[in-house]
């Protein structure tokens, strides 16, 4: 099968053949970072722009070396640094990117919708790192990817996914990308934390934990995100995390080799306890690592893809 | 099946006997052995030729496959890129005679590709390549050590190897597109 889109903007757009292929690719990528020498050619002479509006460190960082170990040549933009604070828009700042030659731009930007605006108006191909409360495909298409190698396979899964699903970008590529592959997906949370537009997804809503996590495969904790919310939400860190935060105790209700997931950076003590952090369910390293094969695997085919289009 | 049939079960037979007698010819030490199949077809053959090779030295090479896609030299150029699938070097190549087997050479850029691949697995003592068909109008100045069949043919032809581990019988067929 041929990857025919130039972009990588959603898991909501992309079907599960689509989706597959990407995991496929990664699960090959992954041997190049087993080996001594950690690059290889393929994309040589073609520039990668890290464009990121909003801080990040893991994902960055996890595209940056993805991009250097295909042997791209690699420009980070940050805002700190960028000429959005003298007053330039995002389309002029793209466009500039792209008359310096960039094939690729990497976007994370507050703004939802902000990737699928560049790829509209650009001729780079495109890769969404996160736009506002509304998708993080890398992010989802890693979490699959993990769950996909302990497990062998996601159809027929029952994934909880915990925590602030209002606010949360990876509450909303994960639930596209488990629910095209045929896992059952359960929400879990506040009601203040719950969108009302779930109620259009294919997802099972809980507001207790403890029910929500009855034979659940994968719990997925998303982080309380101190910055993007005020504190209207719930009435404390200490009382959300005695409903929501996951401890020893309550993990026992999911299925023993149940995989407890977080994107990071974990806040200890809060979405869940030091000891399920670091407990032998946890997989929250196993997906760092293998994040940069998945993110191998969607500069590849974008890069491979955009000819067509 | 349209077109020549340039080899058939018995002969491939043969050819993979022979190709294996030269191998250890030139390379009498079979503990530095190590074979690897370029993918799809190069595989079939490589696990043949390390089966021969144990059957007469009673050494059991490694065998590893690899997956030239991240090497090509056209994919700035190219319209459709390959679909990456797995490479597997289990062992190391530092210090080991690296036999590369292939199907076919043809314009010699997939050995190009395959060698440079195996550099960034370590640094071999020697890599040799055996391939079933020479077919002739190669692109750059590589040649297999090891050749079964050596065929003139023109551009426009196309010469398929079929092999029972994909194909359910053993031939090599050439035929016009």
């Amino acid at each position: 099968m041929v990857f025919q889109r130039k972009h990588i903007l959603g898991l909501e757009e992309l079907d599960a053949r689509e989706i597959n292929l990407v995991l496929d690719t990664a699960a090959s990528m992954k041997e190049v970072s087993e080996r001594d020498v950690k690059k290889v050619p393929a994309l040589k002479g073609t520039t990668v722009v890290n464009l990121f509006f909003e801080p990040s460190t893991r994902t960055r960082s996890s595209f940056e070396i993805a991009e250097k170990r295909l042997s791209a040549d690699v420009l980070n933009f940050t805002l700190s640094q960028s000429s959005v604070i003298k007053g330039e828009t995002l389309l002029d700042t793209a466009r500039n990117l792209e008359a310096m030659g960039a094939g690729v731009i990497v976007i994370r930007h507050s703004m939802s919708g902000a990737p699928w605006l560049l790829a509209k108006e650009l001729h780079s191909s495109i890769i969404n790192a996160g736009d506002g409360s509304h998708e993080h495909p890398s992010q989802a298409l890693l979490d699959l990817f993990t769950i996909r190698e302990i497990k062998g396979e996601i159809g027929g899964l029952v994934v909880v996914i915990v925590g602030d699903i209002r606010h949360s970008r990876v509450a909303r590529s994960n639930i596209w990308g488990f629910l095209r592959l045929g896992a059952e997906v359960r929400v879990v949370g506040p009601a203040t934390l719950i969108p009302k537009e779930i109620e259009y997804m294919d997802v099972k809503v809980f507001y207790t934990l403890e029910e929500a996590l009855k034979d659940a495969d994968v719990v997925i904790m998303l982080r309380i995100q101190m910055e993007r919310q005020g504190s209207e939400y719930f009435p404390s860190l200490r009382e959300y995390s005695k409903f929501y935060g996951l401890s020893r105790e309550k993990l026992r209700i999911a299925k023993d080799d149940v995989s407890v997931m977080h994107p990071g950076p974990i806040n200890r003590g809060v979405e869940l306890s030091s000891e399920v952090a670091d407990d032998v369910n946890s997989v929250i390293l196993d997906q760092v690592s293998n994040g940069i094969a998945v993110r191998m695997a969607m500069l590849y085919l974008v890069a491979s893809g955009g000819r067509n289009v | 099946m349209a077109g020549k049939v340039l080899m058939n079960s018995e002969t491939m037979t043969e050819t993979v006997t022979r190709i294996t007698r030269e191998i250890l010819e030139r390379n009498p030490d079979a503990n530095k052995l190590v074979i690897v199949g370029i993918r799809t077809r190069g595989i079939h053959l490589a696990r043949r030729l390390a089966d021969q090779i144990e059957k007469k030295t009673g050494i059991k090479p490694p065998l590893g496959t690899l997956d030239i896609s991240l090497y090509r030299d056209d994919l700035g150029i190219k319209d459709e890129w390959p679909e990456l699938k797995k490479t597997d070097i289990p062992f190391t190549v530092d210090k080991k005679s690296v036999i590369l087997v292939d199907d076919v050479i043809f314009t010699g850029r997939t050995s190009r590709a395959a060698i440079e691949a195996i550099m960034d697995f370590g640094r071999p003592s020697i890599i040799q390549l055996a391939v079933l068909v020479d077919r002739g109008h190669r692109e750059l100045p590589i040649q297999a050590d090891y050749t079964g069949n050596r065929i003139d043919t023109n551009t426009g032809e196309k010469v398929k190897v079929l092999l029972s581990e994909t194909d359910g019988t053993d031939a090599v067929v050439v035929s016009q597109e």
